[in-house]
């Protein structure tokens, strides 16, 4: 067994320490060691982007980083979207809009548009479509994921108070 | 899902990177942005005891102009390519290439020098590069040297780099203004690789061609330069029928496997559809 | 009026049958809170993983375990050796088969299961599954259906070679499984003979798969000091799952507690009972400690349940005007390896009777011949509503067909053979009685939206400048709501469903149903119809399903079932309650039941409406001693509801599709569906069944597809090739809907999220086809990928600048 390392980083802001082998991967250690099981395994194949994780300003894909990689990173995951009571415009959104039917690709969708609209806070629906190309669902056929996002890219806009 | 076990290094610097690639040897692979690599190691397709990552290394990093050149460290990722003002104002084909590669989360990690020197003839941007007459650094323990695009890709999974080498950088001399461009890429949906792709660059002397490069992706054991379809352009006009006749000269040189996209006739019939597509869209932004 | 906006407040403020309120189970899963199999840790729980075969069909010579439990963290690794004590090796399938758990002595489809290698995580886990060592003798495979009764064709099942029949009549030949018909043969033979126009196409329904988000899993636990296992279980029906699980034990069903928790999607995945979950429990009897297993998705696309593998043959008899006067259907189904798949006992071939559609066909038969072939076990899934994804195909394929040959239009053809709005409840020539429907009005409605004949003119305008556009009509009929238990059953236990329903003193409720979300929306939408039924706001009802040990019995949620008979439950079960609570009002109003009126959420006193009680006092005097001599304290209702039949959602869908000739791509301009699923509980759910399934459709007709090479091998099992669809792919869904309700259902409800997968998928290649319909092409088979596509416009020589 190679040896263990002991990797610390940011998780939602909390700094935490965690021992692993160079081998495991960043979705192993969120939901097995940290015990954030908001972002889902959906495939092996790095596909599906039900692990997608905000990994020092970048939507990543957790189960395709290795955790020893992450030695200081500042690591977002949906469960650090809630602050103080008060859902994210992402959150509230997709609730608002129906994105979201079994909820499995939910984590990994609210987590990249959160970046996306950082990157782009006014994105077309053709651009949400696209920027948002690397998360995967089955239930919903992403029409209201893109409203939801629409939904708090107005919310975020400096022009609503 | 689950990788076998290896040792992980994370240098720093690039002779430090060098050396443990010289310690290691055929034992060890480089990780740059890891997701052609660590998902051939979670199917345990690959199984290097050693894994050298180079995103500490900021050297690697970055996008400059230097004289009539670009330069680009190897560990620049997609992501940084799209999002780049030097390259939309000098050079848009590296732009409208990255956008086409996999999906935005990759394309946070992926990056220009992984593409390059993994050598897979799906990887796009190969192309891009014989396109654009781009060269690349090469940094060994003996040295250092520059190796141009075209003859760099030699094989499946097969380069011109020495074991115990790490690309650099990728440089690429500012195409001329007026350079028409495009990458035109048929794919089955977001997140593949090309079923076939053509990468064009184009210079127009009024109604004629000046000059031409037009580079095939995923339709070879490696990338392939489309010379006799370019030769066919030189000095003439650019119509249906000369453009009919460069995707012929195209498509005769392609030798695609056949897989799940297609079977070697139609992969080779749309390396013939993209080459048009690229030059007639090519044609309309030049001037 | 100030009375009638009072009613119209409180009727919204009910949030109840009809409205679109937002979803009460978002909460959890937008903050990453749900509760899915693979979140799921126990105290000194083990990692199970599997061991799978390369090979197609092969004999197991040896299987040698030392290096795999010498991998640290590695426990034990269970072969078929090991469960045959507790005689597990092999279960009793669902269709009247048996499946190996774990492989003995031969393997029948490449990654069948052989061993369990159970570690203290799992990458000791997959470490050790590497090492396990298995030594195959290869044989011959099977993969061709047509050729699995070919004489001399390598036996597949040579576990049953002597057994003349599994379940469902007469075996021919040791690779056959059941010939199945129904309808007239003779009297449709007879009407073929002598018809003025027939027509035959053979028309595959490729081999799919669902594909939720989430792959299959469970932890399994056992508790040695009381008896007690607990699974926690991908599971669209966790009581048939602990009633069979007990039968196959020995444990007493009263210690075994399914629990469907969170599930990220089912799509008819999840209801078949997997050698995993099998083995785990199995495992964790003998180490006594809780065992997971969740599979990767290879496995996933691999090896638990897939879709369809109907190759057809559809035939229609008509007069000279296009009136059928004949159907003729058969199709031979390749199942795989066990005939493991979701089954009614009567219903081997599931519902694919259904198969005359809309139409008013007089004459028809059909027949199913069932094989066994070396590839993966199942056949009815993926939002198919059992085998109707396949019926459906056929018969709107065949309608589209039929108005070629006859230079009808397509709408036109369906206008002249339609089952008329005044004939329903209209019993077909299979036996179904369609409870009611009005498909001119739906269909008049879909052409009039989208401009039909502004298509038409703009088809024929392309097609003179050699441009490739089409038009796809699908005016199906559904059948859903398994099911009256006379018909429908499964080992045995009918498939009622059942609603229990207390109410309690404050005057909030909660209600347990034998159905299972998993992702449908059912903690809103049963609410809403409760909601409704007692007047109390849907906000204050709570709804349980999934934990055997709470809710009633039921046959889960696969189906579309859980509207027409869970919903059904819920409505008849508030009904109980209801009555119960018009006696304790007349009682505390002191007046007889028959002065009382019902609205919205209080009984009011008849030419008196000042003197009212509401539910919620009702609710509080029920637990008090203010109650009529003699009643029982408590206000609760409980319903098992038996179906009188089952009910018929149908819709009308237009699909206009652009197909670039150069590269075989098809764009897909406009899509729009209009749904009749009766009445509607929550339009805002209802339009997100719809894009779903839509979605799913269009991912079938254009690039789903499982593909083997003739060994057996897979050829695109990941998601590398497995076409799932993204957001920029997807096409934009327009929606719309009619109204019938249906008149045997407690609310007129009949059940909508297959429907758009059951009426997309032909409208899709009804679209594709007809775009080369001027060409002469009569059909095409799926899916629709640009390289199929291309190779169509190839053969036509239409392919070239």
């Amino acid at each position: 067994m190679s040896k263990k390392q002991a990797v610390s980083f940011k998780l939602n802001g909390k700094p935490v320490d965690v021992l692993v082998e160079p081998r495991e991967l960043l979705i192993h250690s969120l939901r097995e060691k940290l015990q954030h099981t908001g972002p889902h395994i959906g495939c092996e194949t790095s596909h599906c982007g039900a692990c997608t994780v905000d990994l020092d300003g970048m939507s990543v894909k957790s189960c395709t980083v290795l955790t020893v990689q992450c030695e200081g990173a500042e690591v977002l995951t949906i469960e650090g979207f809630e602050q103080a009571g008060a859902l994210h415009a992402l959150q509230e959104g997709f609730t608002q809009e129906h994105g979201l039917q079994c909820g499995y690709c939910t984590p990994g969708m609210i987590t990249r548009a959160y970046r996306l609209l950082k990157e782009n806070p006014s994105p077309s629906e053709e651009e949400i479509r696209y920027w948002m190309a690397g998360n995967l669902c089955r239930c919903t056929g992403y029409q209201n994921i893109v409203k939801a996002v629409q939904y708090a890219a107005q919310k975020l806009s400096p022009a609503h108070t | 899902m689950i990788p076998r076990e290896f040792e992980y290094h994370a240098p720093r610097t690039i002779p430090d990177a060098l050396s443990l690639l010289t310690q290691f040897g055929d034992e060890a692979k480089l990780l740059a942005g890891g997701h052609s690599l660590l998902p051939m190691m979670k199917m345990r397709f690959a199984q290097p005891s050693h894994l050298i990552d180079l995103g500490k290394i900021r050297e690697l990093k970055g996008i400059r102009e230097d004289g009539g050149t670009l330069r680009i460290g190897a560990m620049t990722t997609e992501n940084e390519l799209i999002w780049s003002k030097l390259l939309q104002d000098k050079c848009p084909l590296l732009i409208e290439g990255a956008r086409l590669i996999s999906d935005p989360q990759v394309r946070y990690k992926g990056t220009i020098g992984g593409d390059i020197s993994h050598g897979d003839p799906a990887n796009d941007h190969p192309a891009l590069m014989l396109a654009l007459g781009a060269s690349f650094v090469l940094k060994g323990p003996t040295g250092e040297r520059s190796v141009p695009a075209d003859g760099f890709f030699v094989g499946t999974y097969a380069t011109l780099m020495q074991p115990g080498e790490i690309m650099t950088e990728i440089r690429i001399p500012i195409p001329a203004p007026g350079t028409g461009y495009c990458y035109s890429k048929l794919k089955r949906k977001v997140g593949d690789f090309a079923t076939a792709a053509a990468a064009v660059t184009l210079r127009m002397k009024g109604e004629t061609v000046q000059d031409v490069a037009i580079a095939l992706t995923n339709v070879g054991a490696t990338v392939l330069r489309a010379v006799a379809a370019e030769n066919s352009l030189r000095g003439k006009a650019l119509n249906d029928a000369s453009i009919a006749e460069a995707a012929r000269f195209a498509m005769s040189i392609c030798d695609p496997v056949e897989d799940q996209r297609g079977d070697a006739e139609y992969k080779t019939a749309m390396a013939g559809e993209m080459t048009q597509r690229a030059l007639r869209t090519a044609r309309t932004r030049a001037h | 009026m100030a009375a009638s906006t009072d009613v119209l407040e409180r009727q919204t403020k009910l949030q109840g049958l009809g409205s679109s309120r937002l979803r009460k189970e978002d909460a959890r899963f937008i903050r990453g809170k749900g509760t899915y199999v693979d979140d799921i840790k126990l105290p000194g729980m083990l990692f199970g993983a599997i061991v799978r075969s390369p090979y197609a069909h092969a004999r197991i010579k040896s299987i040698n375990k030392a290096k795999a439990l010498a991998v640290p963290g590695v426990v034990a690794v269970l072969t078929a050796d090991d469960l045959k004590p507790v005689k597990l090796h092999w279960m009793p399938t669902i269709g009247g088969d048996v499946q190996a758990v774990l492989a003995d002595k031969k393997v029948c489809f490449q990654l069948q299961e052989v061993a369990m290698v159970i570690a203290s995580d799992r990458y000791s886990a997959a470490d050790g599954a590497d090492m396990v060592e298995v030594d195959y003798e290869e044989l011959p495979a099977i993969v061709d259906p047509h050729q699995a009764m070919a004489p001399g064709a390598p036996i597949i099942r040579e576990d049953i070679a002597d057994k003349d029949e599994v379940g469902h009549g007469k075996r021919t030949h040791p690779n056959h499984i059941f010939t199945w018909e129904a309808g007239d043969k003779d009297g449709t033979d007879a009407v073929f003979a002598s018809a003025a126009v027939t027509v035959r196409e053979e028309i595959l329904n490729p081999r799919v798969h669902p594909c939720p988000m989430e792959t299959c899993g469970c932890v399994a636990s056992f508790d040695k000091v009381t008896g007690q296992l607990t699974v926690y279980m991908t599971s669209q029906a966790p009581h048939l799952v602990r009633t069979v699980v007990a039968m196959l034990s020995g444990i007493p069903e009263s210690k075994i507690r399914i629990i469907g928790g969170d599930i990220g999607g089912g799509f008819g995945n999840k209801v078949p009972i997997y050698p995993g979950y099998v083995i785990a429990i199995v495992a964790s009897i003998v180490t006594g400690v809780p065992i997971k297993w969740i599979e990767s998705r290879i496995d996933n696309i691999s090896t638990t349940g897939f879709a369809r593998d109907y190759h057809g043959i559809g035939e229609l008899a008509a007069d000279k005007d296009g009136r059928i006067k004949a159907l003729r259907f058969s199709a031979l189904a390749d199942h795989g390896a066990f005939n493991s798949h979701v089954s009614a006992t009567k219903l081997p071939a599931g519902l694919f009777s259904i198969c005359t559609g809309s139409y008013d066909i007089p004459k028809a038969y059909c027949r199913v011949d069932a094989v066994y072939t070396n590839k993966a076990p199942g056949g009815v899934a993926y939002r198919c509503s059992l085998r109707v994804t396949e019926a459906v195909y056929l018969i709107e394929r065949m309608m589209d067909v039929l108005a070629q040959k006859l230079g009808l239009d397509k709408a036109e053809i369906r206008r002249r053979n339609f089952v008329k709005a005044e004939k329903f409840p209209y019993t077909t020539a299979f036996g179904w009685t369609l409870d009611s429907g009005n498909y001119h009005a739906a269909l008049e409605k879909v052409l009039k939206a989208v401009d039909y004949d502004g298509l038409r003119k703009e088809q024929a305008a392309k097609r003179a400048k050699g441009e490739l556009m089409g038009i796809g009509i699908s005016t199906f009929t559904e059948i859903v709501g398994a099911g009256p238990t006379k018909v429908c059953d499964i080992l045995g236990i009918g498939l009622f469903d059942s609603c229990d329903i207390r109410v309690n003193p404050t005057g909030s409720a909660i209600a347990r149903l034998g159905t299972m979300s998993q992702g449908q929306g059912h903690a809103t939408t049963y609410a809403q119809i409760i909601a409704t039924e007692l007047g109390l706001s849907s906000d204050e009802i709570q709804i349980e399903e999934g934990d055997t040990d709470k809710a009633p019995y039921g046959a889960g949620t696969w189906g579309s079932r859980s509207t027409p008979v869970g919903g059904a439950a819920a409505a008849m079960a508030a009904r109980k309650i209801r009555a119960k609570a018009q006696k304790i009002a007349a009682h505390l109003l002191e007046v007889g039941e028959g002065d009382l009126e019902w609205e919205v959420d209080r009984f009011k006193v008849k030419g008196n409406p000042a003197l009212s009680k509401t539910m919620k006092e009702i609710a509080m005097a029920a637990h008090t001693s203010n109650l009529p001599d003699g009643m029982e304290k408590g206000l609760d209702g409980t319903e098992y509801y038996d179906p009188p039949n089952m009910t018929f959602p149908f819709g009308a869908y237009v699909c206009v599709v652009d197909v670039d000739r150069f590269t075989g791509e098809t764009k897909v301009r406009r899509f729009y569906a209009l749904d009749d699923c009766g009445t509607r509980i929550n339009p805002m759910i209802i339009e997100g069944q719809i894009h779903g399934g839509l979605t799913e459709a269009f991912a079938v007709a254009f690039g789903q597809a499982i593909p083997f090479d003739e060994n057996g091998n897979h050829l695109g099992n990941s998601f590398m090739d497995y076409f799932l669809p993204t957001s920029v792919e997807t096409p934009h869904w327009e929606t719309d809907h009619t109204v019938t309700p249906s008149p045997h259902h407690p609310i007129g409800a009949k059940g909508v999220a297959e429907s758009p997968h059951v009426g997309g998928i032909p409208c899709f290649t009804n679209a594709v086809v007809d775009a080369f319909a001027h060409l002469g092409v009569t059909h095409m088979d799926m899916p629709h990928t640009a390289y199929r596509v291309w190779q169509q416009c190839k053969a036509l020589g239409v392919n070239e600048r």
